[in-house]
């Protein structure tokens, strides 16, 4: 049995016939090549999967293909370019806020819906919001310190 | 690891979804939020052949007052009800309880409905549906009824839903009277499932409780409404908070698991029951909400 969707994908409308059980994470990865995209456990902990549906952070290895038929996704492959870093992105590279990279994808994208949806106004709120996300490298905080470069940066810009 | 092959369906109508159900003779699964069930299937902890997703079906996602009860479609997102307005007013424990329920990118996806089937016994939800008294209706092949939750909730991770019943919305009732209440967790990590958790609601009057709601979770099977504790606050005042961990350590039986022992948890929940006590206390003296 296969179905066919249509995703719109950083901007770009893609069409694929999917099997049922194929999770979305490896129908970005395997199917669309965004390898941006990582996937740690495939239960929903690490957090390295963390897309953007429909404006909301969500796990892509929780996430059936067939599910997002109609949606609007953005991965990390849709913040920024290298020459021109998204605001966020930017924080990471000024506050080191990584190191071998494998869990970034899935931190920026969480920081985008947190920076979206909560005052981020101490780090003890910054550290909540990426309690699902796992770091094994840089012991967070520059990763709580690129976020809260953005909260702020954020703040200036939408009164 | 990746599921074993389904066959997958996303009808309309309640009433296509429970045939649905049936058709699948017993091995077949609906998905909301898919944040319990996906894990599942990844690990082929189970093997449904048929998938029903829930999420096509209209008018299951809503939150809304009815007379003296706030009624919830069984669709309804864990975010939708950390940010609802009409929460926060009318049910203010579940309000301050939804931050704890797992991370955002899950509370985006993850619905009531499901929280409550899965029946984790340490989840949030399930002890919610306990401490307000709700009422969890559901429909199958014969019809729909009415389920109280205390009675719904059978033995961890067990229901006292039929295979092909499914539920599309819960009532609760607000605690109209009364003015104190506290919500107390302690989980590893924020957001990971509780190791203990307590809520408390209180009315006084002259300065003495008159009316208490008591519910806690992680210490049993199922979340557990402890009435001896709610008697017991009966006439009790500013003072009372150490007799009131007192009681409630009493009321418990704990096992030890891979993550705390026994006593550690007949400990814990002592300790939150004191400090929901003294929170819940301020609250009603008018003090910080
Ligand atoms: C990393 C992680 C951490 C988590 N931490 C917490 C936490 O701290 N606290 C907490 O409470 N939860 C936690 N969860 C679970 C989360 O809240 C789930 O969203 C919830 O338990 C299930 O809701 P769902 O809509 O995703 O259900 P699904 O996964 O779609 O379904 C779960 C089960 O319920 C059945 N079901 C679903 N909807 C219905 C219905 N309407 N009628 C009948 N049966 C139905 C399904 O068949 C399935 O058996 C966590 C999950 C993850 C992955
Ligand atoms: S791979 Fe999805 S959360 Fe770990
Ligand atoms: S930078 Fe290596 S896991 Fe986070």
């Amino acid at each position: 049995m296969t179905i066919d969707i249509t995703v719109t994908i950083n901007g770009r409308l893609y069409r694929a016939s999917v099997e049922p059980r194929l999770l979305l994470s490896d129908f970005l990865r395997d199917t669309l090549g965004l390898t941006g995209t990582h996937v740690g456990c495939e239960h929903g902990v690490c957090g390295a999967c963390t897309v953007i549906i429909d404006g909301d952070s969500v796990r892509s290895c929780l996430t059936l293909a067939v599910r997002a038929d109609g949606a609007t996704i953005t991965t990390v492959e849709g913040l920024g370019t290298p020459e021109q870093l998204n605001a966020l992105q930017h924080q990471f590279r000024e506050c080191h806020g990584l190191q071998c990279g494998f869990c970034t994808p899935g931190m920026l994208m969480t920081g985008m819906d947190l920076l979206k949806k909560y005052p981020l106004a101490t780090d003890d709120q910054i550290r909540e919001g990426l309690s699902g996300n796992l770091c094994r490298c840089t012991g967070y905080q520059n990763i709580v310190a690129a976020i809260r470069a953005a909260a702020a940066l954020r703040n200036e810009t939408t009164p | 690891m990746k599921p074993a092959a389904f066959a997958y369906c996303a009808p309309t109508s309640l009433d296509e979804a429970v045939r649905a159900l049936q058709a699948a003779d017993g091995d077949g699964k609906v998905m909301a939020g898919g944040q319990s069930l996906m894990p599942l299937l990844n690990f082929r902890m189970t093997r449904p052949t048929m998938v029903v997703d829930l999420t096509k079906i209209p008018d299951l996602s809503f939150i809304e007052q009815r007379g003296d009860r706030v009624a919830i479609g069984a669709l309804t997102r864990h975010a939708d009800l950390e940010f609802s307005a009409l929460i926060a007013e009318r049910l203010p424990v579940m309000s301050a309880a939804m931050p704890h329920v797992a991370h955002l990118a899950i509370r985006n996806r993850g619905t009531i409905g499901g929280s409550l089937s899965h029946a984790d016994p340490a989840a949030e939800l399930p002890m919610l549906a306990v401490f307000y008294s709700a009422t969890i209706r559901a429909q199958g092949p014969a019809g729909r009824r009415d389920i109280a939750a205390e009675d719904f909730f059978v033995s961890a991770l067990a229901t006292c839903l039929d295979p092909d019943e499914i539920v599309f919305e819960i009532e609760f009732p607000v605690l109209e009277t009364h003015t104190g209440w506290a919500f107390e967790e302690v989980s590893r990590r924020f957001g990971d499932f509780a190791l203990a958790c307590i809520a408390l609601s209180i009315e006084t009057r002259d300065g003495a409780i008159v009316d208490a709601r008591v519910a806690v979770m992680g210490v049993a099977d199922t979340p557990l409404r402890l009435r001896d504790a709610e008697q017991a606050l009966l006439g009790a005042r500013g003072d009372a908070a150490a007799a009131f961990g007192a009681v409630v350590r009493g009321c418990v039986a704990p096992n030890s698991d891979i993550h705390v022992s026994a006593d550690y948890r007949r400990a814990l929940i002592g300790a939150l029951a004191e400090k929901a006590f003294t929170r819940a206390w301020q609250r009603a003296a008018g003090g910080p909400k």
